[in-house]
């Protein structure tokens, strides 16, 4: 298969899973002809609704992204997923097992289910979940679903990717206090409590609607939503597509959607600077930083100084 | 920044049900740096060809120890042909009789792991190849 970055787009853009596997496979390794492909797709991106799916591991996430999938290809949409599980901070290798939940729709062709290694990145994405979904949209799927890794507190990220943010929570996580902390729970457009038939679910909606009578209300008239499913057998799935469709409708007509857009493109912009910069001034070192970079392991040079350094910057400070 | 990631599904395929062996080795080749998915069980051809193509993975790995092997394998070859996805590497581990490894071999599979076979040198298999493909 070609490694052209200008045809694998036109191929993708065709329908042709193939290509687009490939061209994100490319940008996933940081290919920045890849990034030409990507370029021509953007126009053509913008039609699917971004739907994020995060929570706690063991929520219950693939067998809800399973059921959702299900749901939408009953309305006869078309649907893309990125599924994101952890790389090894060690080896650098991954497994990647969100498919074994979502085997229901391992024929059908207008499911496209890539899975992806965070690679490193934190905040409960892949490092180039913005590109991978940009590409599944450009294919002409009607919804992108991203289900991030297993979060804690404060993975969040997925809310500036997606136009929809679910939270999963399901019974028995822990006490009231749970529910108060800032991050994750902060962020749902609308909050599932899954495992709903499990001891406990009426007190985690009990818990969430407490915390959300506290929250100030949206500035934009949302009013977030508690849905309670059982994935497993495949309850409240409607219900919960209802919710996100009842989502889009209101983002389309608040303004929501270019709101989203500019956020997005603005972290998209600040991620590709730091990260093209930052490569820019260690290539422009002396020995491509190398020398900086022995001064701060041998404890020469503390962080900081070392960054002073790679800059060129003065480090000595005016002390009166 | 180049970042290659060697990446390999494993499947098990048909009725097979034993999943310790290719949990054992999905485990082997992640703490060998590569990406495993792992699609489970119950696999047909189609799916494990689907799966191959939507995560470009860069090896197709077989786990069987159902004694089906013959029925399966040789379909995913086929369809891996007819898909223009033939340039991936294709590994059988499990319980395979020796003729079976030889006509799977002549069928198309590029290497047949058996009982007795080191993780070490499945994951060695797989680096040797993508070291040489990227040479």
């Amino acid at each position: 298969m070609t490694r052209n970055p200008i045809t694998l787009a036109e191929q993708a853009r065709n329908g042709q899973q193939a290509a687009g596997a490939r061209l994100i496979r490319m940008l996933e390794e940081g290919d920045e002809g890849a990034l030409v492909g990507l370029r021509t797709l953007l126009p053509h991106a913008g039609r699917a609704h971004w739907i994020g799916i995060t929570g706690p591991p063991g929520a219950g996430k693939s067998t809800l992204v399973d059921g959702i999938v299900g749901e939408y290809r009953r309305r006869d949409r078309r649907v893309g997923v990125i599924a994101v599980d952890p790389s090894s901070p060690f080896s650098g290798g991954a497994i990647l097992g969100d498919r074994v939940r979502m085997q229901s729709h391992a024929t059908d062709p207008d499911v496209f289910i890539r899975s992806m290694a965070t690679r490193g990145q934190l905040g409960g994405l892949a490092r180039v979940s913005f590109e991978a979904s940009t590409v599944l949209d450009a294919m002409g799927y009607d919804v992108v679903l991203i289900e991030t890794v297993g979060v804690g507190q404060d993975e969040v990220d997925v809310v500036e990717l997606a136009h929809t943010t679910a939270v999963v929570s399901i019974p028995g996580m822990g006490d009231d206090i749970q529910s108060l902390k800032a991050g994750v729970l902060e962020v749902g457009d609308l909050f599932i409590v899954n495992k709903a038939d499990l001891p406990g679910a009426d007190r985690v909606v009990k818990q969430l609607t407490a915390m959300l009578h506290l929250r100030e209300a949206a500035v934009d008239g949302w009013v977030t939503p508690i849905v309670r499913t059982e994935a497993g057998r495949a309850h409240g799935i409607a219900e919960l597509v209802d919710v996100f469709e009842a989502h889009r409708v209101h983002l389309e007509t608040s303004g929501g959607r270019e709101r989203n857009s500019t956020r997005r493109a603005e972290r998209v912009f600040r991620d590709v600077l730091g990260e093209r910069a930052a490569a820019r001034l260690m290539a422009a070192a002396p020995d491509g930083g190398e020398a900086v970079l022995a001064a701060l392991r041998n404890g020469e040079l503390d962080p900081y100084a070392a960054v002073d350094a790679l800059l060129g910057e003065d480090e000595t400070v005016d002390s009166d | 920044m180049a970042d290659r990631t060697i990446r390999v599904l494993l499947a098990k395929l048909g009725l097979d049900s034993h999943t310790v062996g290719v949990t054992v080795i999905a485990q082997s080749l992640r703490d060998a740096g590569m990406e495993v998915i792992y699609t489970g069980l119950r696999q047909t051809p189609d799916m494990v060809v689907q799966a191959a193509i939507q995560e470009d993975v860069d090896v197709v790995g077989i786990s069987s120890l159902s004694g089906a092997q013959m029925q399966h394998i040789p379909k995913v070859l086929t369809r891996l042909r007819e898909e223009g996805a033939n340039d991936k590497l294709v590994v059988v581990g499990g319980v395979i009789p020796d003729e079976d490894a030889y006509a799977l071999k002549e069928a198309g599979v590029d290497e047949v792991f058996t009982m007795g076979a080191r993780t070490a040198d499945i994951a060695a298999y797989i680096r040797d190849w993508w070291d040489h493909r990227n040479r």
